[in-house]
């Protein structure tokens, strides 16, 4: 082949490799300038709120449209809480799920039920909204509310948590709700976290007789723990910011009660609630700063898990 | 008094006992959810809910702006975010070696995967929406567009990185330029998996409510005007749900029907389709 | 064997070495591959002979921390040269690897696809080029009723060939071969040690092989390689009845590796 007629392969070949290069990593450039667009756009959003209310924003239970009285406790408390009763549930039936498909699940069965937690996760959060707010929230205000009102309301300390009268909604119910959407979340991570134990390991420990449990409790989750934390605050992460399927059954009340048969709200549904009837700058903002205020806590939670879990991966290649 | 042994096994059967219960729990909500949107939405699904507009309170009709809303909106946001999700995903596992950006692309976007949606609706709101002044389709299809970037940029980099390095090498070899070897070879080999990650994206976008509120918001009326507010499946069932109308509670649940069983197909279907094909290399 | 040709140089190696980070690889290699002719790696695994072959091509080039330092002279003009054009070089060094690699596009596409970057052939030339590039790699009689089905769907040595197809239809002057038969059955390499003896008449070839028989079978220039160091480097007749060095005699012998 003629020389020259390589030379000019050659040139455009370069050259096409190099804007071939920029223009990737220009999209993964607009990555990173996509957060911080979120960021400084919340925060120029909240300005009037954060110049009106400064810090008092974060401890006021006070929110008030026709006062121009604005403070965040309420949702932010709420929004806590039912994160927090998810966790308490989610937790274990993970573990106990992650556990099923890695470990007692016939293997013809392992790639259907992974398929079913899958598709848990997949349905809308609108539709676990629905379901909570008209299936759940009934059976649970007429079969399962008033037992709880009656043995754990006179208990001393747990007591107040579980005082009121039976209405359905409130923010335990949201928080079993959210529970049963993060599940799938924290379950595969789990699930992928075990898979990554070395047979080697594990066969070693049943080699010196160790049950399936033993195994599991004893190597399997000291092996894999950083992971499975990161896996859990994945999971806090999804809760956090969950807004559908809370703002159906919590009730939006911005009131702060010891119990948790209360009404109450949390960021994510007083914005989905709110923000379009908000009438005046002030409101809006402080509506804005809200959402503000839910991201910067979902990213840091989430910053978390994420470090967690490359903890997990890079000692993985690290001892392999 | 139990023996130590027998009390260990007493142990492992409990414990994984209560791990099958945690299993069934988790499958028995699966079930009950399904069962209750097909005993409340079948009976309102007919030939209605597909060809009429969302009617007014107390009066029958349809969601055929609704659903023709979503679609629209849900193709633009993946036509939109499809394209940037894949080359910034080629970036990270092509040309992402060296350097500071693509580690730190990598860690961002893994949390913008799981960022609330909501917020990503507020940040339309602010940047585009208060700028033109009304809700839009575009607004809507934005905010789901920046839903979708995310996960396409995680499965394309995954997808990339089970591409062989000596394919990487073979093309190389024959004296192939980095951009050939990449779009002809390395893209090609995983585009089964980077479609189901395109599939995936747009089961999670069709059914996301939260990032249209302050978006597209709604429209009573056919409108295929991407510059006006537009109905969509999500926002119109929170609505009617939530209203105290018989009528429009009845056809939320046929709403609800249809979105969940299109999201879970195309679940399905992205799973299936990787399956089959994953195996060919 | 190559006694009765005539011995042009066609690549010289002076003071080659190789780091992967801060392990050396290759240490101090110096020798001169004929043209035309047949040249063998031989060595236990770790010696530095796949090394060796990714210097060529400046394959190692992919990869962060790995550096040559020295000079390859193809023609007289060093490769390792940093204004030498990493793909206008690969295009006149082509590779066959361990594993068949074929592309996931048709068996034609495949062979198409690197004569494509540096020549605009008509439709009519390239069908020829395919047809040539897959009768010189016997795979013509195979192959030609399927050109338009995936190239993955090939056995495994028939995948090899294809392979050697695609390297030979970009018509480059030399032929790297990697243990190109070492994931093959018997008669597949069988086929490509054939395919070996007939390729000599047009290109230089260099193949590394830990098949000992194999070197002696195709080669006519033998190096054995031990710990990046080159051992001994001469006639393959000379190196397998005759070596000079002790490890080498040890090595082929079985009595070491």
């Amino acid at each position: 082949m003629p020389t020259f007629l390589r030379e000019v392969h050659m040139k455009r070949h370069n050259l096409l490799d190099i804007l071939f290069r920029n223009v990737t990593r220009l999209s993964a450039f607009a990555v990173l300038m996509l957060l911080v667009a979120i960021i400084v756009s919340l925060i120029i959003g909240s300005l009037p709120s954060i110049k009106t209310f400064g810090f008092r924003f974060l401890t006021s239970a006070e929110w008030n449209p026709v006062t121009d009285e604005f403070g965040a406790l309420v949702p932010i408390v709420g929004t806590l809480v039912t994160s927090a009763i998810a966790l308490l549930i989610a937790i274990p039936v993970s573990f106990g799920i992650a556990l099923f498909l890695t470990e007692l699940s016939p293997r013809w069965l392992r790639r259907p039920l992974g398929i079913a937690i899958e598709l848990l996760a997949g349905i809308p959060s609108i539709i676990y909204g629905m379901w909570g707010l008209f299936v759940f929230a009934p059976l649970f205000a007429d079969y399962v509310q008033p037992w709880l009102i009656e043995k754990l309301g006179p208990l001393p300390i747990f007591g107040p948590l579980f005082q009121g009268i039976p209405m359905g909604i409130g923010v335990l119910t949201a928080g079993i709700i959210l529970a049963i959407m993060v599940i799938p979340f924290i379950a595969s991570v789990m699930r992928d976290v075990f898979e990554v134990v070395p047979t080697l390991l594990k066969e070693s420990a049943y080699g010196l007789g160790a049950t399936t449990w033993e195994v599991m409790w004893h190597v399997v989750l000291p092996y894999t723990k950083i992971g499975v934390a990161g896996g859990i605050m994945l999971g806090l992460g999804r809760a956090l910011g969950e807004t559908m399927a809370v703002t159906f059954v919590i009730g939006n009340a911005h009131k702060l009660s010891a119990s948790l048969l209360m009404p109450g709200n949390s960021i994510s549904s007083a914005l989905a609630n709110e923000f379009n009837e908000a009438v005046g700058e002030l409101y809006t903002s402080a509506l804005v700063e809200l959402g503000l205020i839910l991201f910067l806590i979902t990213f840091i939670v989430l910053s978390l898990a994420r470090y967690m879990l490359y903890m997990l991966t890079k000692r993985e290649g690290s001892t392999t | 008094m139990l023996t130590l042994y027998a009390r260990r096994r007493l142990i492992n059967a409990i414990g994984l006992g209560i791990s099958a219960l945690a299993m069934l729990f988790g499958l028995l909500w699966l079930g009950w959810i399904l069962w209750t949107l097909l005993a409340n939405g079948l009976p309102q699904l007919s030939m209605a809910v597909l060809t009429q507009m969302t009617p007014p309170p107390n009066s029958a009709g349809g969601l055929l702006n609704a659903i023709a809303g979503s679609l629209m909106m849900t193709f633009l946001a993946a036509l939109i975010g499809t394209p940037i999700g894949i080359l910034a995903g080629t970036y990270l596992a092509e040309f992402g070696q060296r350097g500071w950006l693509a580690p730190t692309t990598r860690f961002i976007n893994d949390v913008l995967l799981s960022a609330p949606s909501i917020v990503i609706g507020l940040f339309i709101y602010e940047m585009y929406v208060i700028k033109i002044g009304h809700f839009s389709g575009w607004a809507g299809a934005l905010a789901l567009s920046i839903l979708v970037i995310p996960i396409v940029i995680r499965t394309t980099e995954n997808m990339l990185r089970l591409v062989p390095n000596t394919l990487r090498e073979a093309a190389a070899a024959l004296g192939a330029p980095q951009w050939k070897v990449i779009n002809l070879v390395t893209l090609r080999a995983a585009r089964a998996g980077i479609i189901t990650g395109v599939l995936l994206a747009v089961a999670r976008i069709s059914g996301e409510t939260a990032p249209l509120l302050f978006t597209s918001l709604n429209n009573q009326f056919w409108s295929s005007d991407m510059n006006q507010p537009m109905a969509n499946l999500p926002v119109v069932i929170f609505q009617f749900a939530m209203s105290p109308y018989q009528d429009w509670q009845s056809l939320a649940w046929a709403g609800a029907l249809l979105i969940t069983f299109s999201v879970l197909s195309l679940n399905i279907m992205a799973r299936v389709l990787f399956r089959q094909k994953s195996t060919t290399y | 064997m190559g006694a009765e040709k005539t011995v042009t140089p066609k690549l010289v190696v002076r003071d080659l070495n190789f780091y992967y980070g801060a392990e050396r690889a290759l240490k101090d290699i110096n020798l001169t591959i004929p043209e035309k002719m047949v040249t063998a790696f031989i060595g236990p695994s770790g010696c530095g002979k796949s090394t060796m072959l990714r210097t060529f091509n400046r394959m190692y080039q992919l990869y962060p921390k790995q550096k040559a330092t020295g000079e390859v002279l193809l023609d007289g003009e060093n490769i390792l040269d940093k204004k030498q054009d990493l793909n206008t070089l690969r295009a006149k060094i082509g590779m066959v690897f361990q594993k068949p690699t074929p592309f996931p596009m048709s068996i034609y596409d495949n062979i198409a696809f690197g004569a494509k970057l540096y020549e605009n052939l008509s439709r009519h030339d390239m069908d020829e080029r395919v047809e040539w590039a897959l009768r010189k790699a016997a795979l013509w009689t195979e192959a030609k009723d399927k050109l338009k089905q995936s190239g993955t769907g090939l056995s495994g040595g028939q995948q090899q060939r294809l392979c050697i197809a695609r390297a030979i239809a970009v018509k480059p002057q030399i032929l790297l071969l990697d243990e190109p038969t070492s994931a093959l059955d018997p008669i597949s390499t069988a086929h490509i040690e054939k395919l070996i003896d007939e390729l000599k008449a047009e290109f230089t070839i260099i193949i590394v092989t830990h098949n000992m028989q194999q070197a002696a079978r195709v080669s006519d220039y033998t190096a054995y390689m031990y710990l990046g160091d080159l051992i001994e480097f001469g006639d393959t007749s000379t190196v397998f009845t005759n070596p000079k060095r002790k490890e080498t005699e040890d090595y082929i012998t079985g009595r070491f590796g």
